[in-house]
């Protein structure tokens, strides 16, 4: 949470409320750099994101039947692979285990990290175009910082309820590539975190399109359609070929997926694990960043809907 | 309602007591009768319409078309129009999440839109149609959120809570979600999270709409309550004229985004020339009453008819002089209906465009 705490509190200039900057803007500041403040900020969007977790909860049918998904999608899959692996052996540097390992992997992540939909997008998306996004708008909060924090509590959530169990089963049936020593796995959960930032990030620019293009549709399509693609989650980005391969995995979309497992994998230590995170940290960084600066525009300029 | 417009006038900043709590907040020293100020705001939509094929035409409506007015500290204000007035906008941007596209708008001396954040501990907005609760969670966990959210101190918190719950009747719902509450429950829910961090202006955007008569009274004794006993200035629209009766001793009414009155509630009536209803009982069915000077029938129903006369009229004659030509029984005289003033005059200006 190191990244996270730096990146929660508010920065006055890019903050929601456009204009506002010069006088107001710095007379706000000033109280902030203090402790109790941020103390306090800190607390609430816990609070916040507590209750992401909690809601996410409630809905214990829907937890079930996605972790049984996730279960037989991670057969039908590992099947696939198994077939692929043994007619093409190391491809993308993977061996078999470490092939199936990242499928199994995948399933566990895929509702925490949202690679296939799901999370807060539609629900801002809809937020925004039915203009119930102006309850958000008129609360003492940071816009980007809320949604963020609820994301976290909801992604905390699906990582134990929807990860764990899928994961343990693989692991059963299949002969995985586990590491075994525990300060690996922190870097994997590190690196998951992380993973869950860029991907707000980029999910929270393409539901803040909604204000302009009210439609969301068509830019869904289109993000949805890229986070499966350039995420790994159909096919390893290791086993993309030459430079294209070599663009993708620069994409922030590599550091959802291919990254935590490349990481778990072992294949990212040392100084590699280093890289590994501060690349996914760069894109964390640069994508919360755009979404205040785009947030910024929506709100001093964009139209809240309905009556 | 002279018990209103006093403390408007006298209450300064210093004396309401909301402003005296939450810490940092720094209390309004500005004019207290000019404590929400509104000088020629004007909100233009953008909007494209299809026109023909291909062709999309781009035109403008102007929401909100020049609006002045101010409303004094703890006053109550009734804002109403018809559908598509400019309500709803104009709230909008009191609260500052939409920019004006002209004109001047401060409240508490604060431009809304250019520091939404910080106006944003000082105000309360309830819209009947959206809530601010989480859907999944019991009521109480919203209001948990609340506390963090607006940096209540917990003793002010509690205080609060309990009041809110008491008047509101909230005791039994605190632990249910909020997806499972019927709306009016949800809509005090509602109005008690817009009011737990003490703001100093309540917005509410019909506040009332759906709800059983119960639960109006209800949530009308507790809006009473908020502002006399915490002098907390209130906005209110409705379209239920009742609300705006029994509430608020000034009303504004707008009109394709125009003020076109704005004064007390009797007022009204000498302004839609209304008329009062003499209700009448016969021995038997008799044809309409047509003889008598200075009222018309309006309707008849077996012996009984309803007779409309000016307001400004007395009924006295007009008494004598259906007891002397007809077989009276009985009779009673109706108050002019808000409800039909207000129809006229909307209908009125629409005739004139
Ligand atoms: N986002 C928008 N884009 C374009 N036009 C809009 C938008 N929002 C409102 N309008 C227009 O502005 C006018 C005023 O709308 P507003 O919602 O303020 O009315 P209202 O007085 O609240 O009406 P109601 O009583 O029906 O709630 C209407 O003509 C409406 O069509
Ligand atoms: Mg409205």
């Amino acid at each position: 949470m190191w990244l996270g705490s730096g990146l929660l509190l508010p920065a006055p200039a890019l903050s929601g409320h456009g204009t506002g900057a010069g006088q107001s803007a710095l007379r706000e500041a000033t109280p902030r750099q203090s402790d109790g403040k941020g103390e306090h900020e800190m607390r609430l969007y816990a609070a916040v994101a507590v209750n992401g977790f909690r809601r996410y909860a409630t809905y214990r049918v829907a937890t079930a039947a996605g972790v049984f998904t996730n279960t037989v999608f991670g057969f039908i899959i590992a099947y696939t692979f198994i077939a692929l692996w043994s007619e093409r052996p190391h491809l993308g540097g993977y061996d078999q285990a470490q092939a199936l390992t990242f499928v199994w992997v995948s399933q566990a992540l895929l509702a925490a990290c949202a690679l296939l939909g799901g999370g807060f997008q539609e629900e801002l998306q809809e937020r925004i175009r039915s203009g119930d996004i102006a309850v958000d708008l008129y609360r003492p909060v940071d816009l980007q910082s809320w949604w963020l924090a609820s994301e976290l509590g909801r992604a905390a959530f699906q990582l134990l309820g929807r990860g764990v169990v899928p994961l343990a089963v693989g692991a059963l049936a299949f002969d995985l590539a586990l590491p075994a020593d525990p300060l690996t796995w922190l870097a994997f959960l590190l690196a998951v975190f992380l993973g869950i930032v860029v991907g707000f990030g980029v999910r929270y620019l393409v539901a803040l399109c909604s204000f302009w293009l009210l439609d969301g549709a068509g830019v869904t399509l289109i993000a949805g359609l890229a986070t499966t693609f350039f995420s790994g989650v159909l096919l390893p980005l290791n086993a993309f070929p030459g430079g294209f391969g070599e663009f993708v995995r620069t994409l922030p979309w590599a550091a959802m997926l291919q990254v935590p497992v490349d990481v778990l994998l072992g294949r990212a230590a040392g100084t590699g694990l280093l890289t590994a995170l501060a690349f996914q940290a760069g894109w964390a960084v640069a994508l919360l960043a755009a979404g205040r600066a785009l947030q910024a525009l929506a709100t001093s300029k964009a139209v809240v809907q309905g009556g | 309602m002279v018990r209103d417009t006093m403390r408007g006038g006298e209450r300064t900043a210093h004396d309401s007591g909301p402003a005296a709590l939450g810490g940092e907040r720094v209390a309004y020293d500005g004019d207290p009768a000019r404590f929400i100020e509104l000088d020629g705001v004007e909100k233009v939509f953008d909007v494209r319409r299809k026109a023909g094929l291909l062709r999309r035409e781009k035109h403008q409506v102007r929401a909100v078309d020049g609006i002045s007015f101010t409303v004094p500290r703890g006053q109550m204000v009734g804002y109403i129009g018809p559908n598509g007035a400019g309500k709803s906008t104009t709230i909008k941007m009191l609260t500052g999440i939409l920019v004006p596209s002209g004109g001047r708008l401060r409240v508490a001396g604060i431009d809304p839109s250019r520091e939404r954040t910080r106006l944003a501990r000082r105000i309360g907005v309830v819209f009947g149609q959206r809530t601010t609760l989480w859907w999944d969670l019991p009521l109480r966990d919203s209001y948990c959120l609340v506390h963090r959210m607006y940096k209540i101190p917990d003793a002010r918190y509690r205080e609060n809570l309990e009041r809110c719950v008491e008047l509101l009747d909230l005791g039994d719902l605190l632990d249910v979600p909020v997806r499972q509450l019927s709306l009016g429950q949800r809509m005090r829910g509602d109005i008690a999270a817009a009011l737990l961090h003490d703001p100093e202006v309540l917005y509410l955007d019909e506040p009332t709409i759906g709800l059983d008569v119960v639960s109006k009274a209800k949530v009308r004794d507790f809006l009473r309550d908020v502002n006399a006993d915490l002098g907390m200035t209130v906005l209110l629209t409705t379209h239920d004229l009742t609300d705006i009766e029994q509430l608020c001793e000034r009303v504004m009414v707008i009109d394709h985004g125009r003020l076109v009155y704005d004064g007390g509630l009797s007022g009204l009536h000498a302004v839609g020339e209304s008329e009062r209803t003499l209700v009448v009982d016969l021995e038997r069915e008799l044809p309409p009453i047509d003889d008598v000077p200075g009222a018309r029938t309006v309707r008849v129903e077996g012996p009984r008819q309803w007779l409309a006369f000016a307001a400004t009229a007395s009924a006295a004659p007009l008494v004598a002089a259906v007891a002397e030509r007809y077989p009276l029984v009985d009779l009673s005289v109706r108050e002019p209906d808000i409800e039909a003033v207000i129809a006229k005059m909307y209908a009125e200006r629409s005739a004139e465009r």
